[in-house]
């Protein structure tokens, strides 16, 4: 009980912190609709053609969102050496990624209905009869990628040019979310049975389950001083 | 007689190379003379010794990377860092080698350069980790945390990477693919699979060969920095 008390406190400085600056949210939301917008010009799609774009532009958008977010939300716990605060306090390493993976899932599903409502908008398209499907494939596509990206965020945060070198981590690691994610959206987009690509579904939860786990266990050495 | 008890670091090495060139030069007449050629693909085929027992090599030293870095988690100790550090570098070597001979085969034997099947796929992205990998050792702020942060990346790669096969693999099955000839790994005959296993034999000497020669390197690297700070404390 009191380890969730601890990730609830963390989780409410984090989402307090947004909403007294909404640098991260703002940045992330723009930037998500921007990609939307440049594939528009890319692959002008229309009709059969944007629905089997839509799934790849809907999810390129999602993963170059979340890049922002996980870079901004421990760099900017470095400044004011913030992070050397939540160190010190008594408290279990493991819960600080918790409530760090809290915040930034949040963050980015935001933007996800941000950028889905402008894509359901610009490519004519309605999302409703697959709604439920739709939002179970992207809870877990965005859990497991969050899951990777906070822990990589945080090592990130201790480089040079971490911009540059987040994406270079996570990516190849999110592989399996990429394409899970983009084949499971496709099907449920086409109204295809569930059972052809629930297989897909299975796997981001195995993937998101796994790192979380993972993540869990080799925080405390990402915070070691 | 040579005394082997006796014998130092410099001379073992020496004794290593010397082995490394020999497998080398048995691995090669095997693979150019003895081999037979292929009946469907001529003498294209034999890059194949080269190709082959290279990716084995990439997977041994990705295994290491993660070995060194749970080690190093464990135990903290410097060694496990180094050969993390070290099987890193010549891991990527060799997977490089893999993407490079990879093509050069299939555009005789498939007609394309390259196609995203499975085991292509899974090499590209194992590329990507190791050069993640190797990039993010190499930028960190505050060396002292550099070994402790490497060791949590090498982790996550290596478990990434049967997850990714996975995904990989029902990802190709339900996508179109270009047609493939049977290749020569269906069924290989025993000359064959003999020169295949002692090039693979000659290549992980060679990475072995290299994985001390830079772990000596990185210690004496560490050595001097240490000199040089006692120096400048006196």
């Amino acid at each position: 009980m009191r380890s969730l008390e601890i990730v609830w406190t963390l989780l409410v400085k984090d989402l307090r912190i947004e909403w007294r600056q909404r640098e991260t949210l703002a940045s992330v939301c723009i930037f998500g609709l921007l990609v939307v917008f440049l594939c528009d010009f890319a692959f002008e799609p229309a009709g059969a053609e944007a629905l089997r774009l839509l799934p790849g532009v809907l999810w390129i958008a999602f993963v170059f969102a979340g890049i922002l977010g996980f870079n901004r939300s421990f760099a900017a716990e470095r400044e004011n050496a913030c992070l050397e605060g939540i160190r010190l306090a008594p408290v279990e390493p493991g819960l600080i990624y918790l409530a760090k993976l809290a915040a930034n899932f949040v963050f980015l599903a935001v933007a996800e209905v941000v950028i889905t409502f402008a894509a359901a908008l610009w490519y004519n398209f309605s999302f409703f009869p697959a709604f439920k499907d739709f939002v179970t494939i992207v809870f877990f596509g965005t859990l497991g990628y969050v899951a990777v990206g906070v822990t990589f965020g945080a090592v990130a945060a201790n480089t040079r040019m971490r911009e540059v070198m987040l994406p270079v981590l996570q990516f190849p690691v999110a592989v399996p979310i990429f394409i899970g994610a983009i084949e499971a959206t496709s099907g449920a987009l086409k109204g295809a049975p569930p059972n052809l690509y629930w297989s897909w579904v299975r796997l981001l939860i195995a993937f998101a389950v796994i790192f979380a786990v993972l993540s869990f266990m080799l925080f405390e050495f990402v915070l070691e001083e | 007689m040579i005394q082997f008890s006796k014998m130092n670091r410099t001379s073992w090495t020496s004794v290593h190379a010397l082995v490394t060139l020999l497998w080398i030069l048995v691995a090669l007449y095997l693979a150019l003379i003895y081999a037979p050629t292929d009946v469907s693909q001529g003498n294209v085929y034999r890059i194949m010794y080269i190709h082959v027992p290279s990716g084995w090599t990439a997977f041994v030293a990705y295994l290491l990377v993660f070995l060194g870095s749970v080690g190093y988690l464990i135990r903290r100790s410097q060694t496990a860092d180094d050969l993390a550090c070290a099987a890193g570098e010549i891991g990527f070597i060799f997977c490089s080698c893999v993407l490079i001979t990879g093509p050069l085969w299939a555009k005789p034997i498939w007609g394309i350069w390259w196609t995203w099947d499975p085991r292509l796929t899974l090499t590209f992205v194992l590329w990507l980790l190791f050069a993640g990998y190797l990039l993010v050792r190499g930028f960190f702020i505050n060396p002292g945390r550099a070994a402790l942060l490497s060791a949590v990346v090498g982790i996550v790669g290596f478990v990434d990477v049967p997850i990714d096969y996975m995904a990989i693999r029902w990802w190709r099955t339900q996508h179109p693919q270009p047609v493939i000839f049977g290749g020569p790994n269906s069924g290989l005959p025993f000359s064959m699979l003999l020169t295949l296993l002692v090039s693979f034999g000659a290549f992980l000497c060679l990475f072995f060969f290299l994985l001390r020669r830079r772990l000596s390197l990185l210690r004496m690297r560490r050595d001097l920095s240490h000199l040089r700070r006692e120096l400048a404390e006196d």
